[in-house]
C-alpha cells in the first residue's frame, strides 16, 4: 500500500527532458530469462531493417512487440527462431539456455522444436485435425499410436480446442473456422513441446470472438510457455501482455512493463504511437 | 479518428474549466451574501445550484462516452480521468457554497462581530481565488503550481482557526452573539473544506502531468 501514494516533491516527477529510448533492464537475478538478444542487426540486402535490438524476455510471461508496419518488430520476431536466414543477414547473438542460437553450428530444425512460431493467417495443413498435430512428430521420430493420441489430446486441450473437435479428429482441418484453425495451429506448435512460442499477429485475421478465444488460450498457455507476440492491436497488447516493446524505424524505442507503457510511457514517441497520435 | 478525439477532448476540457470558473464565482457570491446579510443573494445561489450539478453530470457522461468509444491510454487517459475525478470535487465545492447560502438565510442573530465577518469575507475571497488559480494550473498543466496550493491552503486553515478563536471568545463575552458566532464557526468550516478540495484538484493536476498520485493535504487540521 505504501507505494501507491508518492511522498516526494512534485519536482522530482517532472521530467522536462524525456529520454529518447528506454529499455527495461531485465535483471537476471530477479527475472528468469527465457531468451535474449544482443547487438542484433538484420539486413535485407544492404538495407538495415533492425539494429540495436537488445531485449531480454522473461520466462512464463507474454511480451508484445508493437510498432507501425516496417518498424522491424516482425523481422525481430522471425529472427528469434531463424526464420530470416534465407532472406536476410542476421548479425548478433540470440541467447537461449546459455547458447547462442544464431550460429551455423545450430541445428535450426531442432532449435525450432524449442522455439515455435504461429503465423498471422491460420495455415493448417490439408490433412485431418489429428494428422496436423502429429505430422512434424512422425517426420522426425517414432511414436507409438498411444503416445500420439496423448500428445494430440494434450495439445488440443492446451489450445482450448479439444472439446470442440474431440469427436471429429479425422475431419479435414480445412473445415475448421478461422478461430479454430488458428488454435489448431497453436496446438500443432505445442505438440513439439516448445519452450517459447512466437506469434506473428495471430488474431489479426480473426473476428472478435475468435480473437478473444485465442487471447484466452494464450493467457492459459503462459503458465507453461514463454510467449512473444507481434500485434497491431494495441488493446490486445494491453489486455494480455506482461511486457511491451515498442519498435520504430528498426529500433526498439521503449521496452517496459505493459501497465507502464499504457499509462506512463517514458518516451514521447511511444506515447504518440500507442495513443494513436501520428500527426 | 484522432482529430475527432482531440476535438472532443478540447470540448471536455473547456466544459471542465468553465465549470471551475462558475464554482469559483458561486463561492465568492455565497460568502459575499453572508457578509452582507443578503438573503435574496443567498436564495439566488440555491436556485442556481442545479446548474453546477447538471454540468457535473454532463461532463461525467461525456468522459464515460470517450472512454468507451476511444479507449484512451497514457496522457489522454490521465486527462480524462483527471476531469472525471476533479469534476466531482468541483460539485462538492458547489455544495459548500449552497451550505453557506443556507446559513445566510437561516441566520437568526441580530448582533454580529464585524471583525469576524470581515475575516470570513477575506477567507471567501482567498478560497475563491484558490479555486480559480487551481483551474489555471489545470489549463497550464502546471504541476509545481498545483503543489504550491497546499501552502495557500495552510494559510486558509490558520485564518479558519483565528475565526474559531474569535467566535468562541465573542460567545464567552456576550451570550447574544451565540447565534451569529455559531454560524461563523460553521461557515469557516465550509470554507476550510473548500480549501481542502482545491488541494484534491491539485493532486489530480499532478497526476495528469506526471502519472503520480500524491497527497497534498496530509491531515493537519486547524479547525473541525
Amino acid at each position: 500500500m505504501a507505494n501507491n501514494i508518492d511522498l516526494k516533491p512534485v519536482s522530482e516527477f517532472i521530467t522536462e527532458n524525456a529520454p529518447e529510448r528506454f529499455i527495461l533492464d531485465m535483471n537476471s537475478d530477479k527475472h528468469e530469462i527465457a531468451i535474449s538478444t544482443k547487438d542484433l542487426q538484420v539486413y535485407y540486402g544492404d538495407n538495415l531493417a533492425l539494429s540495436e535490438g537488445d531485449l531480454s524476455f522473461e520466462r512464463y510471461k507474454i511480451t508484445s512487440l508493437v510498432g507501425a508496419s516496417g518498424s522491424g518488430k516482425s523481422t525481430f520476431l522471425r529472427s528469434l527462431n531463424r526464420m530470416n536466414d534465407s532472406v536476410a543477414t542476421v548479425n548478433g547473438n540470440i541467447m537461449y539456455r546459455g547458447v547462442d542460437i544464431n550460429t551455423k553450428a545450430i541445428d535450426v530444425y531442432e532449435m525450432r522444436r524449442h522455439i515455435g512460431m504461429v503465423f498471422q493467417r491460420p495455415n493448417p495443413f490439408a490433412k485431418s485435425i489429428y494428422n496436423n498435430i502429429t505430422f512434424a512428430l512422425t517426420q522426425r521420430g517414432h511414436y507409438k499410436k498411444q503416445e500420439l493420441d496423448e500428445i494430440v489430446e494434450t495439445s488440443l486441450k492446451q489450445a482450448a480446442l479439444w472439446d470442440q473437435v474431440k469427436d471429429e479428429l479425422n475431419k479435414s482441418a480445412l473445415a475448421l473456422s478461422g478461430g479454430q484453425a488458428q488454435r489448431l495451429v497453436i496446438a500443432r506448435a505445442l505438440a513439439l513441446k516448445p519452450d517459447i512460442l512466437l506469434l506473428d499477429e495471430p488474431s489479426s485475421a480473426l473476428d472478435p470472438i475468435s480473437s478473444a478465444q485465442v487471447e484466452d488460450t494464450l493467457l492459459e498457455l503462459k503458465n507453461q510457455y514463454t510467449i512473444i507476440i507481434v500485434t497491431h492491436n494495441m488493446q490486445q497488447a494491453a489486455r494480455i501482455s506482461d511486457y511491451t516493446a515498442f519498435f520504430h524505424m528498426g529500433k526498439v524505442i521503449e521496452y517496459d512493463l505493459t501497465r507502464k507503457i499504457f499509462t506512463r510511457p517514458k518516451v514521447a514517441l511511444t506515447n504518440d504511437y500507442i495513443s494513436g497520435n501520428f500527426g | 479518428m484522432r482529430r475527432l478525439f482531440d476535438e472532443e477532448l478540447a470540448d471536455l476540457d473547456n466544459s471542465f474549466t468553465e465549470m471551475g470558473m462558475l464554482v469559483s464565482q458561486t463561492i465568492q457570491k455565497s460568502v459575499q451574501s453572508f457578509v452582507d446579510h443578503d438573503r435574496e443573494g443567498a436564495k439566488a445561489i440555491l436556485e442556481n445550484d442545479h446548474q453546477i450539478n447538471e454540468r457535473e453530470a454532463a461532463i461525467e457522461k461525456k468522459t464515460f462516452e470517450m472512454i468507451a468509444l476511444y479507449q484512451p491510454v497514457t496522457t489522454d487517459l490521465r486527462e480524462i480521468v483527471t476531469i472525471l475525478k476533479a469534476v466531482s470535487v468541483l460539485e462538492r465545492m458547489g455544495d459548500q457554497a449552497r451550505n453557506i447560502a443556507n446559513s445566510t438565510i437561516r441566520v437568526k442573530g441580530t448582533k454580529h462581530i464585524a471583525s469576524v465577518e470581515q475575516s470570513l469575507g477575506a477567507m471567501g475571497e482567498q478560497v475563491a481565488t484558490m479555486v480559480s488559480t487551481v483551474m489555471e494550473y489545470y489549463i497550464k498543466n502546471d504541476a509545481l503550481g498545483a503543489e504550491a496550493i497546499a501552502d495557500e491552503n495552510q494559510s486558509l486553515s490558520k485564518r479558519a482557526a483565528q475565526v474559531r478563536f474569535d467566535s468562541v471568545e465573542g460567545m464567552k463575552e456576550d451570550a447574544e452573539l451565540v447565534d451569529s458566532a455559531a454560524d461563523y464557526l460553521v461557515i469557516a468550516g465550509y470554507l476550510k473544506r473548500i480549501g481542502d478540495y482545491t488541494t484534491d484538484i491539485a493532486e489530480w493536476i499532478v497526476y495528469k502531468r506526471t502519472g503520480k498520485i500524491i497527497e497534498l493535504n496530509p491531515g493537519y487540521n486547524y479547525f473541525i
